[in-house]
């Protein structure tokens, strides 16, 4: 880190606890933080169990939150800043609820720091559809029964869509028969399936998952 | 999660100096460590978070071999064009590891480095376990053990290791580089994982000073047939119940060279030298393939719940080989 990052984290800390020390866990931009001097990483030594101040960039907006290193990046969108779209299943990397779009690659969040995520582009399923118009991947979930009681739904739709991303780059699965050959790799249902298979549904509702993506595969490209 | 001291290391040498003063773990992708914390396995007194280290490139050698960062994402290790079309066993192997999400997280550095899924060490409510804590017994030896050991184990461990990289590194004899503030070292990928002996606490040969900087592959003669295969208790994220690495440089239908290494099977990639004997210098006969998938486990010794681990493993053997002379 240099100098001068240095001296505007000083700065940004001992700003956002004047600002919120008291007040406690959620500070919204644009009120208590201004992101234009401010650094992209607010925290890079903590000491255990202090409180840092991190930065986390959701859908689009500045978060200054006030965390310990140990919270999850699952548990700072949900418990801190408020976004429980995005859900907690088993909370160990087994199930997929908690399928965020980080960079625009698709990561389980409860298996994530929040601390570490500072200056990342985050997207959960509350950024999809910013102006209320469904998202592609959404709108066939929902024309295709794509699931019963809706818990991994948010899991399943952000993976979806970072899913059809990586396919659109001709990325192998386990599902590609020959992972030498060059170009497009066909999405047969097979490889839908294979490459779904991070996020796991205990209502069963695969085959109108598989559809949904069918769909959405088709219709956006 | 227990507490921790976090230190975000901007260059390598942060990194060592955390490391020498102990109790230290490096943060990587986090799905390995951070879910072994939660369960109380893991308790390291600070967390050096290496993820923005200069470590996530891929750059061509010299000798035409590749240097593979220790911070290159699983999912873009087997994207790599040049690992897809000149080492597509190390591709297989990578996407057939875990979820697309956990390999956008997961790292070269700690897939090598990941540990056991044996129940009794992963779940500290069982009080014996050698590899958790030195000198308490080992559960699974009396107690359920189909996903354990046959090839390897002592008296002391049964777990195996649970990675499908480095099954597939270890059959293309991949080199891991490491650093630490007392220098670097190149520790074979067949050397590089232990045995547990008497001492499972330590899976490797790394140092609790040394960084993992990069893995190398050699220039390989084996793109052109070969085939990783992992058989599993459902068709996808899931670990292996047994796994096979079968590489092969083929002279017409002659064998010249191969490496056969199993996965879930030992303490660590098993490199099965008596079915490579088997199996250079003949052709590829269906005698050829028994009896290199009899040799794959020669020596073996299963548990009460396990013994289908060796007819598995023979059977899996003979597929992979015949499936990768194929490709
Ligand atoms: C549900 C689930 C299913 C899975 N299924 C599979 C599977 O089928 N096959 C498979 O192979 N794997 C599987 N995995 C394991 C996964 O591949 C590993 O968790 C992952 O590769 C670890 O990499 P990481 O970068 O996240 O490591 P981390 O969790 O960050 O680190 C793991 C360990 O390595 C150390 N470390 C990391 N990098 C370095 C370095 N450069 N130098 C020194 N030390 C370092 C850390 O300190 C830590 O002790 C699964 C995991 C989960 C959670
Ligand atoms: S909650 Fe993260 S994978 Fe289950
Ligand atoms: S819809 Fe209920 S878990 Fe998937």
């Amino acid at each position: 880190m240099d100098a001068n990052r240095l001296t505007a984290e000083g700065h940004a800390r001992r700003r956002f606890l004047l600002g919120t020390a008291s007040l406690g866990v959620v500070a919204h931009t644009p009120s208590l933080f201004a992101a234009e001097d401010a650094p992209l990483v607010a925290s890079a030594h903590v000491e255990r169990g202090a409180l840092a101040p991190v930065r986390l960039q959701v859908n689009g907006r500045d978060y200054m939150l006030s965390l310990e290193p140990r919270v999850t990046l699952l548990d700072a969108l949900r418990e801190y800043i408020g976004l429980t779209g995005t859900k907690k299943g088993c909370d160990r990397g087994q199930c997929g609820a908690c399928t965020v779009l980080v960079n625009d690659r698709r990561i389980n969040a409860c298996l994530a720091l929040a601390i570490a995520h500072q200056g990342d582009r985050i997207r959960t399923v509350e950024g999809l559809a910013p102006h209320g118009a469904l998202h592609a991947v959404q709108a066939a979930f929902v024309e295709r029964d794509g699931f019963q009681c809706g818990y991994c739904t948010p899991g399943q739709i952000c993976s979806a869509v970072a899913m059809l991303q990586e396919a659109r780059s001709d990325t192998i699965s386990a599902a590609t028969q020959d992972v030498r050959q060059r170009g497009p790799i066909a999405l047969t249902d097979a490889e839908i399936r294979e490459r779904m298979s991070g996020n796991l549904c205990r209502c069963g509702a695969y085959v109108g998952i598989v559809a949904a993506v069918r769909d959405a595969a088709t219709r956006s490209t | 999660m227990r507490a921790f001291d976090y230190v975000r290391a901007e260059r390598i040498d942060d990194a060592l100096t955390a490391l020498a003063e102990g109790n230290t773990r490096c943060l990587a992708g986090g799905t390995n460590l951070l879910d072994l914390m939660k369960g109380d396995v893991e308790q390291p007194a600070r967390l050096v978070d290496i993820t923005h280290l200069p470590l996530a490139g891929i750059e061509p050698l010299p000798d035409g071999g590749l240097r593979i960062g220790a911070l290159v994402p699983n999912s873009d290790l087997a994207n790599d064009r040049r690992i897809r079309e000149r080492y597509p066993l190390l591709a297989q192997a990578l996407v057939s590891g875990a979820s697309p999400q956990l390999r956008n997280m997961a790292t070269v550095g700690g897939n090598l480095l990941q540990r056991t899924r044996c129940h009794y060490f992963v779940d500290v409510g069982f009080d014996a376990c050698n590899k958790r804590k030195p000198g308490s017994g080992c559960t699974a030896l009396e107690g359920p053990n189909r996903i354990h050991a046959i090839l390897g184990a002592s008296n002391r461990c049964i777990a195996v290791h649970p990675s499908d990289m480095c099954v597939a590194l270890a059959a293309l004899d991949a080199v891991v580089e490491t650093q630490s503030r007392g220098g670097a070292r190149r520790i074979a990928m067949h050397d590089f994982h232990r045995l547990p002996g008497t001492t499972p606490q330590r899976d490797t040969e790394l140092r609790h000073d040394e960084l993992v900087t990069a893995v190398t592959l050699p220039p390989s003669p084996f793109a052109e047939h070969s085939r990783y295969l992992k058989v599993r208790d459902r068709a996808s994220y899931a670990f292996a119940l047994v796994s096979v690495a079968a590489a092969l440089d083929l002279d017409g239908d002659r064998v010249r060279d191969a490496r056969i290494v199993l996965g879930g099977v030992a303490h660590k990639p098993w490199r099965a030298r008596d079915a490579e004997h088997a199996l250079v210098g003949h052709a590829l006969d269906d005698a050829t393939l028994s009896a290199a998938g009899a040799a794959a486990t020669h020596g073996a010794r299963p548990y009460h719940d396990n013994a289908f681990k060796v007819t598995l493993a023979q059977r899996a053997v003979v597929r992979a080989i015949r499936e990768g002379a194929r490709t």
